[in-house]
């Protein structure tokens, strides 16, 4: 042995470890081409065809379309590209990672706290990049920059809900593969709301559900707090609130039993 | 930090039962192995390596038993046991978007090293197995032993009691595998205590100083390698004639004297066959064949190997890569005195 490793002083620290583990999931999102500017692309190209190609065909009711669209989009941005959360955490678990990291002297909720953090900030990065798309593309607020702001914030507390959810997906599903499919389902019920057409163009068998699954209220808060209304605000933050209560345990227990 | 002072075994299974669901994984594995020892556990896939080692890095908990690490109990205090050890997993886990020395940092960060002391742990590391020349590459261009290699320097970067290697060779090509064989013996050499598991009999050939096999969940032999192969006995007298049509009357004189059933080479010169009386039984061989008058290109008496003691322990062949050819085909099957006289442990 030319040099000594030392003992660590003592075990690290919660913070200091879901650190370590929030850099690793940034590094490895922003050092690959596959998940950043293919997240970019991606997520400009489909509110592109929605925009121009679909647009024309919907009509948004006392609206354009553009202002209709775009508020769905950036606020369900999350459960188009989430999928990747939950296939890096299958696969994290399916390649080792996670007993890497389970083996270590850390807390186990550093873990959960650590991805969260990192995913977090990649759903906001989405949430921002796509919010200045709309704008590229035509969108334009109806009231005050502070209203803007406010549904900013809304989307910004989808994205740490959805967050939670995709990773759950990710730790419950057996591989990434199902991992991929399973996510899909959840991108699904982004179209069996109002994001992209109002439910009352629906069918009527379907339009009890698009009307009370929990993402056409989070889509309609959105566009309440644009025109500076709080109308389903109240319901948005509630279902958040329910969501990150149920699913954040079964993330902290799943990483807690692999 | 003085858990397991001297004469606390490294390792100490008694009945340890795992399962998932229905299926029993560990079924009352009982082992002990000594402190200052590399410990190789022997078994073909789904023996219940795998499941042994999550187990001793406290990622599973059994159902029933006792396992101590360092006379930790792993159930009771798995908290205590992870700062002991590191583990090398089946899949090398390193991160391919982050160079070798920003996984190392990680790592040693995550052992608890403050930003410097992780920087020097992984200076040391890359030093000690020699990865300097790829250390500040993204290790996704690596070579799968140098991926291998650096995922065995993450669980060192910690400095851990006991090293956790499972299957640390497979898949590798052979100059891969003796750059992992050659990191390990450097980290014995330096004082590190390892559980290995390996379906490759050479491999604990190799690297380990007790064996431990393990069939369906439970150990079904243990000891140091020589006692293995004593305890499966017999010799071997190996024969190759020089003229290949000579081989039938070889191979008699060999079943003759040996008293065992001698296995061929299909079509070749190669004859052997267990013996309970080795040198005794090779002159007679030796003198036989003189008379017969068949040359002998070479003839020699040699211990069982590794893959002959599996075969006669669990009465089937072993994983291919070593499997020494045909002769698996001719052998006995079980033999149930080697079995038992093992089950009970480790003889002190």
């Amino acid at each position: 042995m030319t040099s000594a490793i030392a003992i660590p002083a003592g075990p690290p620290r919660a913070a200091g470890a879901a650190r370590e583990v929030a850099r690793r999931t940034l590094r490895k999102y922003f050092r690959t081409p596959g998940l950043f500017v293919m997240g970019m692309v991606q997520a400009g190209l489909f509110l592109f065809s929605f925009r121009f190609v679909f647009g024309g065909a919907i009509h948004a009711g006392g609206t354009t379309y553009v202002n209709y669209l775009v508020p769905g989009y950036v606020a369900t941005i999350v459960l188009f590209s989430g999928g990747g959360i939950a296939v890096a955490v299958a696969q994290d678990r399916a390649e080792g990672f996670t007993d890497r990291l389970l083996s270590l002297p850390i807390p186990r909720y550093s873990i959960v706290a650590g991805r969260t953090l990192a995913d977090f900030t990649t759903n906001a990065w989405s949430i921002v990049f796509t919010a200045g798309l709309g704008f590229a593309f035509g969108f334009r607020l109806t009231g005050s920059t502070l209203d803007g702001l406010a549904a900013l914030g809304l989307c910004l507390l989808y994205g740490l809900v959805f967050t939670v959810v995709f990773m759950v997906i990710g730790l419950l599903a057996p591989n990434a593969e199902a991992a991929q499919g399973m996510s899909l389902i959840a991108f699904i019920l982004a179209f069996l709301s109002a994001t992209y057409v109002p439910v009352g163009s629906m069918p009527g068998w379907l339009q009890p559900f698009a009307r009370y699954q929990p993402i056409t209220p989070m889509v309609d808060a959105v566009r309440a707090a644009l025109a500076g209304s709080g109308s389903d605000v109240a319901l948005a933050i509630a279902w958040s609130a329910g969501l990150l209560l149920i699913f954040t345990p079964i993330a902290v227990l799943r990483y807690r039993r692999p | 930090m003085t858990i397991g002072a001297t004469g606390t075994p490294l390792l100490e299974a008694r009945g340890v039962t795992v399962r998932f669901g229905k299926v029993t994984a560990l079924d009352g594995l009982d082992l002990v192995a000594p402190p200052g020892e590399v410990l190789a556990i022997l078994g073909r896939n789904g023996a219940g390596k795998t499941t042994f080692v999550r187990t001793v890095a406290t990622l599973l908990r059994p159902a029933s038993g006792e396992l101590r690490v360092r006379g930790v109990n792993v159930a009771r205090d798995p908290l205590a046991v992870r700062r002991d050890i590191g583990l090398a997993g089946q899949f090398a886990a390193v991160e391919p978007a982050m160079t070798g020395r920003e996984n190392l940092e990680m790592t040693a960060r995550l052992f608890g090293h403050r930003r410097d002391a992780a920087r020097r742990a992984a200076a040391a590391v890359i030093d000690q197995l020699s990865l300097g020349e790829v250390a500040d590459r993204r290790c996704g261009t690596y070579s799968g032993g140098q991926r291998r290699r650096l995922d065995l320097g993450a669980s060192l970067v910690g400095a851990p009691r006991l090293l956790l290697l499972d299957e640390p060779t497979t898949g590798l090509d052979p100059a891969s595998r003796a750059e992992v064989w050659d990191a390990v013996r450097r980290l014995v050499a330096g004082g590190t205590d390892v559980l290995l598991t390996t379906h490759y009999l050479d491999e604990a050939d190799e690297l380990a100083d007790h064996v431990v096999v393990i069939d369906h969940g439970r150990a079904i032999a243990s000891g140091t390698l020589p006692e293995l192969k004593a305890s499966v006995g017999r010799d071997v007298i190996e024969v190759a004639v020089a003229d290949p049509a000579l081989l039938g009357a070889a191979e008699r004189i060999l079943a003759h004297r040996a008293g065992s059933t001698p296995a061929l080479d299909a079509g070749g010169r190669h004859a052997r066959a267990r013996t309970a009386d080795g040198a005794a039984d090779l002159g007679r061989v030796i003198r036989d064949l003189a008379e017969a008058g068949i040359a002998v290109e070479e003839i020699g008496l040699r211990r069982p190997t590794l893959d002959e003691v599996f075969l006669a322990l669990t009465g089937e062949a072993a994983a291919p890569p070593t499997a020494t050819g045909p002769e698996s085909a001719g052998h006995e099957t079980t033999e149930p005195n080697a079995t038992a006289c093992y089950r009970e442990g480790i003889p002190r």
